[in-house]
């Protein structure tokens, strides 16, 4: 990206584009990927409220699928998934593996 | 119409902030400041001004909430003086940085140790780099005029930086003077309306106040201010054309004062000025041809325009009512030995140290400097450049 | 307008911090934030000091944050957002302003117990209407993991390392929320993301209240509290099972325990996972686990008794 000269910059350094930082992909991160295991969803949605980053989606109220541009790979969805009869509905896995 | 008054350049500050009639103010008491504060917030009591006080616990709280407030979108205010400067220093740089247009008188006072409550400019002098416009004032007429001058100055779009209005503490502060008053409506229609650039109570636009920046980007934001300054004095310069129309009183950058053919002079900011030019009249009058200038924008300082103003003469002092401790000399003198070096043929340049901590200064002292100068410029030697003036050995 | 709290509604809401900040994986810190943010159903305008949150929230071009956000400075975020809500008040009075609009100061431990102090105090004077919230991750994590007041005794840290002689901090935890309880202030509570409906419904009672309010939360840091990256949530629960993070509010000066474990854990639960407190389980440092113990036992002990002796008359339970 072709960094800006300082003509180009707001007074003050301000930043007017609120939530840019999307534009800023922490998926690179991981090192443990969080797989999601559907049928064993109880749809609580615990994860979505715990995941740190914003990287679990969920859609009309409904889990739907992990965000992987920006999911860190801290694993605090799968230890907090309670999951069906103790069976995880989420799982870590290593990246490229 | 102007209206005459006798009040002293607190009375008279107060009175122009009135006039203004900022949004909020931040006020914390330190003499020699704190009865211009006392006199706003029974303004604000009495229900003269729409301005919402901030009673803070500390100035560093002072200069913080002015900070927030200015960013949510506003004209803000406050004043200090001396240890209270000091400790508004760290977010003195952040209001500039963010380009906040905050209004601050600073009623000039001693720095401790040891403690001294009296006036002199070793406060508004350590905070000269800070970032801020700095207007320096002779007495409670040009206070009054500068601080007016000030939010037009402060929030014009080319510049958007906070400014502070020096004045002697207790000399100008708590002297009664004569002066003349602008209508509060005159006042009014002067500084016109004030809308923030990015205001943080726009809440179509929310925007986010002061990132962390990296290398990459932080020499560009300093480049940025730094251009911002090289603006400050052709707007400081068009607001006072517009004062003059409104008040008939002319400012420009500095004040000269028969410096024009003069041979010998005196570089001297705020009060002892008046007392220095009674004295070079009486050099004239003995036939040596003796001038002084008055820095009135001190900062940015306008290097070319003080260089142009004094290379012609043979020999000129710098008086301080500061030290810089460890640059050798007086923060003024830097100044001025800056803007003449680029010269080829430049006066002799000397340093005196007068009046600190409230040490009286006396027509005798300008004049002992004048006939030292009177004595350079004829032999060409100096016998000290630095000296402190009016000590006890 | 305080609504009925389920994820499935919650979760129709925007958060208004987004992806891409960049705290470290497994932080607890956004997750604090989220759910503050989550359970606000006004426009908020929030100041932040510096700290973790802050740098790693606003960096270069790039916010995270979809509010009105302004970081000043370390131990200021108080007073500054109290000269937002001061212009706010100003304009609103002026009638260029109409919007009902609520005013937030994020601060880390350091920032809030210790260099924040003065100006937090300063501004719960004033009375402005505001929210403080604390996020305590019980050290100067943003430098390097240095003791502040809040770190708890016998941890080890960066500036108060367990050595062969100093067995880590050999201070008590400063009790700041009593501090904040002490000023008279409308209301003073203690969250922890572990009970997100407990600190969701603290932060809606605290936006029906005018005033100065302030609310400590618990912050796990798995750098500085050497766990493991997925253990945030669980390290606020136990902190709370534990007592050493008691979940509770003081409303117009009544204690409430939000929260009663069913069973009080032992303090040696929550030490037990953190690496900085392995070196407490050692023969000759059993003493420390002892009187963490003790202190633990006997806060909670005067917290039951505030909370009890003072029953009748106090807030209805929400
Ligand atoms: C006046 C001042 N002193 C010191 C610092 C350095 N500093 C920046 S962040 C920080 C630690 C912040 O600790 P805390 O408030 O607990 O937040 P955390 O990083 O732990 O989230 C320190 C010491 C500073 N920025 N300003
Ligand atoms: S926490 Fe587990 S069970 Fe609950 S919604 Fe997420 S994946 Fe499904
Ligand atoms: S692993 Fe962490 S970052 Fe990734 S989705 Fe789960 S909670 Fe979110
Ligand atoms: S050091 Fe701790 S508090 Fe800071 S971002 Fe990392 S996990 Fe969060
Ligand atoms: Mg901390």
């Amino acid at each position: 990206m072709k960094l800006k000269g300082w003509k180009e910059l707001t007074p003050g350094a301000v930043i007017t584009e609120a939530g840019n930082a999307v534009q800023f992909k922490t998926g690179s991160w991981r090192s443990f990927k969080p797989v999601w295991i559907e049928e064993n969803c109880i749809q609580c949605l615990f994860c979505w409220l715990y995941c740190p980053d914003m990287a679990i989606k969920v859609r009309d109220g409904k889990r739907a699928e992990f965000d992987y541009d920006y999911c860190k790979g801290c694993g605090i969805c799968a230890l907090e998934c309670p999951g069906r009869k103790g069976n995880k509905a989420i799982i870590m896995v290593e990246e490229g593996k | 119409m102007a209206k005459i008054v006798a009040i002293t350049g607190n009375e008279a500050v107060a009175h122009a902030l009135r006039q203004v009639d900022p949004d909020v103010c931040a006020a914390y008491p330190i003499t020699p400041q704190t009865d211009m504060m006392q006199r706003f917030s029974s303004f604000v009591s009495d229900g003269l001004v729409k301005t919402e006080l901030i009673l803070v616990e500390s100035e560093h709280s002072a200069m913080s909430s002015c900070v927030g407030a200015s960013a949510a979108g506003g004209r803000v205010i406050t004043a200090t003086s001396s240890q209270g400067l000091a400790l508004m220093w760290e977010i003195l740089f952040i209001a500039s940085g963010t380009r906040l247009p905050i209004i601050m008188p600073v009623v000039n006072r001693a720095l401790s140790a040891p403690l001294n409550i009296h006036g002199d400019h070793s406060d508004a002098m350590g905070a000269r780099d800070t970032g801020w416009i700095q207007l320096w004032s002779e007495n409670a007429q040009e206070a009054y005029d500068n601080t007016i001058q000030a939010f037009r100055i402060a929030e014009h779009m080319d510049i958007r930086l906070p400014v502070m209005i020096c004045l002697d503490g207790f000399i100008i502060s708590h002297s009664i003077e004569r002066m003349e008053y602008l209508e509060d409506e005159e006042v009014r229609n002067f500084v016109g309306e004030f809308k923030q650039l990015n205001p943080l109570l726009d809440l179509g636009h929310p925007v986010s106040y002061g990132p962390l920046i990296l290398p990459d980007y932080y020499m560009e934001y300093r480049k940025a201010q730094d251009e911002v300054a090289s603006k400050v004095s052709s707007v400081v310069l068009e607001v006072a054309e517009d004062f003059e129309k409104l008040s008939g009183r002319k400012y420009g950058l500095f004040e000269t004062y028969r410096l024009e053919d003069a041979e010998i002079g005196l570089v001297i900011v705020n009060s002892a000025a008046g007392t220095s030019k009674d004295v070079v009249d009486e050099f004239r009058d003995r036939g040596i041809k003796a001038g002084l200038l008055k820095p009135r924008l001190y900062r940015p300082f306008p290097y070319k325009e003080t260089g142009e103003a004094l290379k012609h003469l043979k020999a000129v002092c710098v008086l301080d009512r500061a030290d810089a401790f460890g640059g050798s000399f007086g923060p003024v003198y830097l100044d001025i030995a800056t803007s003449l070096y680029q010269y080829k043929k430049k006066p002799i340049l000397i340093n005196k140290i007068y009046g600190l901590g409230g040490r009286d200064y006396l027509p005798e002292h300008a004049e002992l400097v004048l006939n030292e100068l009177a004595e350079i410029a004829k032999t060409g030697t100096v016998k000290s450049y630095k000296e402190y003036i009016s000590v006890r050995e | 307008m305080r609504k009925l709290l389920t994820l499935k509604e919650l979760s129709k809401k925007e958060i208004l911090l987004s992806s891409g900040h960049r705290l470290c994986s497994g932080c607890g810190a956004p997750t604090v934030v989220k759910m503050v943010l989550l359970a606000s159903d006004y426009p908020v305008i929030a100041s932040n000091a510096t700290g973790c949150l802050e740098v790693s929230s606003c960096i270069s071009d790039y916010t995270a944050w979809k509010i009105p956000w302004i970081h000043n400075a370390f131990e200021n975020a108080a007073a500054t957002i109290s000269g937002v809500e001061t212009m706010y008040r100003s304009l609103k009075k002026q009638g260029k302003i109409d919007k009902e609009i609520k005013f937030i100061a994020f601060g880390g431990d350091g920032g809030t117990y210790d260099i924040g102090l003065q100006s937090l105090s300063g501004a719960m004077e004033r009375g402005h209407d505001m929210l403080y919230i604390c996020y305590d991750n019980e050290a100067y994590m943003n430098t390097g993991i240095q003791r502040s007041s809040a770190t708890p005794y016998g941890a080890d840290t960066t500036t108060r390392p367990a050595g062969s002689v100093i067995p880590g901090k050999t201070e008590q935890r400063k009790n700041l929320t009593r501090i904040m309880a002490a000023h008279n202030i409308p209301y003073v509570a203690q969250a922890s993301p572990s009970h997100w409906m407990d600190l969701m419904k603290k932060v809606q009672k605290a936006w029906e209240i005018k005033g100065p309010k302030f609310m400590n939360i618990i912050s796990p840091c798995n750098r500085g509290w050497r766990s493991r990256t997925d253990d945030a949530i669980l390290l606020s629960r136990l902190a709370v099972e534990t007592c050493h993070w008691p979940l509770y509010e003081i409303e117009n000066g009544v204690t409430r325990i939000t929260f009663k474990p069913k069973e009080k854990k032992p303090i040696v639960d929550f030490l037990k996972p953190q690496g900085r407190f392995k070196h407490l389980f050692s023969f000759e440092n059993e003493w420390i686990l002892k009187k963490l113990q003790e202190d633990i036992d006997r806060e909670w002990k005067r917290l039951q008794k505030e909370s009890s002796s003072e029953k009748e008359g106090g807030s209805s339970p929400s």
